[in-house]
């Protein structure tokens, strides 16, 4: 039999083996690339503005995605409480995708318009002023910190590179458009943004 | 999904699973034979029996196998084949939500047609309705509805836009964006300090003489239009009432100075696209309530401790 000869080449082995494993990717993964539900945005998606880009990144750089979700379930009990259902083409310009697996605080997919400024203002400074049994962090120094704009146009020019749809004006003004805004600024544009095209009574 | 893309999945899985088929009964007999023969390796002085594959594990991986040809049949899988239940996630979704339509949403529709002001003095809406608060309102006017700087109290008499029945729904459904501007460039740092003397006065307080008739003036030129003559204040316009001491924004001096030299641009957010009519109908019946109720509405209605009411749920 042959099984001798496969276990005795670990060349043959090794390449027997990537085919054998590549067959789920091909299948479950490839076709996402390609295909239009997960390709298209979204009626009314557009990329995010500078400050809000910004403001993304400083929610990366909290580890905020560690203990909040961007991702509704279409699960009666998260509509529910969150709003409608996520789709795939919501996040075509995410890169990378902040959908999280863990939520010690509530998901955050449409929490844009739920609050206002104020009310993020007072959580990220403190928490609990606002929801006393919270066990979030504060985040006192996103109120005095600046953002650095000096990089945002070139993150933007990196994002249209892997197709969100900046255009040339839009990377030339982006430094100008976050020059002297505060972090607290850049995250709640960025919060306050989050799943607004969608909309679900409950 | 394109037709290559379904051909794509369709032809991969079937590959796949013809392969685990062959894979499982090429390898399913020993290559030797005789009791006791080993496959010849020896690790370390251990040898390795060469037995055909248990009979039970081969049962369960057929098993598995034709679980996956009836899930591929009766569920969506193979390309843009949709199965022969047509089941998606989206329609168990709506099942779901019109299953508890059915069952939940007559609990709140049946208020719907009450006017606010008899609501009021239903016990078990207002317990239904502090729910909601809980869930929706509580973050910004806390659980007690007393608010805090910039959040509203909603138990006292006192509204920014007004305490009726029709205004608080507005409020509720519309939401409210303040619009206090800032005067700092106008006023200067003397005009501010003057206007704030004398808004103090207003709601009869100590206040440098001197300042707030100085202030008086400015006030007359910038800030009656809003807040009128007498300070007391356009629901309409979401201007508050100055002269009754109640601040939203704190009301010290320096406070007072505050607002006057940035503005305040306080905002309620609108809620007509996140919840239905007859839950902002007792929405507001409960906040009515607790300015307008039977000795005040108690407020340990959001006491999480308290028996939920099994009566409310069929």
């Amino acid at each position: 039999m042959k099984h001798d000869f496969v276990e005795k080449n670990i060349a043959v082995m090794v390449l027997l083996t990537i085919v054998a494993i590549s067959f789920g990717g091909l299948v479950e993964i490839v076709p996402l690339f390609f295909i239009e539900e997960t390709t298209e945005p979204v009626e009314g998606l557009m990329p995010l503005t500078a400050t809000q880009l910004e403001g993304r990144d400083i929610y990366i750089r909290e580890g905020c995605v560690g203990c909040h979700s961007q991702m509704i379930r279409p699960l009666r009990s998260e509509t529910e409480r969150y709003g409608h259902y996520s789709v795939a083409g919501e996040f075509v310009y995410d890169h990378p995708f902040l959908w999280g697996s863990k939520r010690t605080g509530p998901d955050l997919a449409r929490v844009g318009a739920r609050y206002s400024d104020d009310w993020h203002r007072a959580h990220l400074m403190d928490p609990r002023s606002v929801v006393p049994e919270s066990n979030m962090p504060a985040f006192p120094w996103l109120f005095e910190n600046t953002v650095d704009g000096s990089m945002t146009g070139k993150k933007m020019a990196a994002l249209r590179m892997v197709g969100v749809p900046y255009t040339d004006e839009d990377i030339a003004a982006a430094a100008e458009a976050v020059e002297g805004k505060t972090e607290i600024e850049a995250l709640i544009s960025y919060l306050q943004q989050l799943g607004t095209l969608f909309k679900h009574k409950r | 999904m394109s037709t290559f893309w379904s051909l794509w999945i369709i032809v991969l899985t079937t590959i796949t699973l013809i392969a685990l088929v062959y894979l499982l009964f090429s390898n399913r007999k020993s290559t030797n034979k005789g009791p006791d023969s080993t496959t010849g390796h020896v690790y370390d002085g251990i040898e390795e029996y060469d037995n055909p594959l248990p009979l039970w594990w081969l049962y369960m991986f057929v098993i598995t196998i034709v679980f996956s040809v009836g899930y591929l049949i009766a569920y969506p899988g193979m390309g843009n084949f949709k199965g022969v239940l047509g089941w998606t996630q989206i329609n168990q979704w709506q099942k779901d939500v019109d299953k508890a339509e059915e069952k939940y949403g007559a609990i709140f529709a049946q208020y719907s047609s009450t006017p606010v002001e008899e609501l009021i003095h239903d016990k078990k809406a207002l317990k239904m309705a502090g729910r909601i608060f809980s869930n929706n309102c509580a973050q910004c006017h806390g659980s007690d509805a007393r608010g805090s700087y910039g959040f509203p109290n909603l138990t006292d008499s006192e509204w920014i836009y007004g305490g009726s029945a029709e205004e608080i729904k507005t409020t509720i459904t519309h939401g409210r964006t303040g619009a206090m501007p800032a005067w700092g460039t106008i006023l200067g740092e003397d005009g501010i300090k003057n206007v704030s003397a004398y808004v103090l006065s207003l709601s009869d307080r100590q206040a440098a003489v001197g300042d707030a008739e100085l202030g008086s003036e400015k006030f007359k030129l910038f800030c009656v239009a809003c807040h009128t003559a007498d300070g007391t204040g356009n629901p309409a316009l979401g201007a508050p009432n100055l002269a009754n001491n109640i601040w939203l924004y704190g009301g010290s001096q320096g406070l007072i100075q505050r607002t006057i030299n940035l503005g305040r641009n306080g905002a309620m957010p609108a809620h007509q696209e996140l919840l239905s009519s007859d839950k902002i109908h007792l929405l507001t019946a409960y906040i009515y309530s607790l300015s307008n109720g039977d000795s005040k509405t108690d407020l340990s209605l959001n006491n999480n401790n308290s028996e939920p009411d099994l009566a409310l749920v069929k």
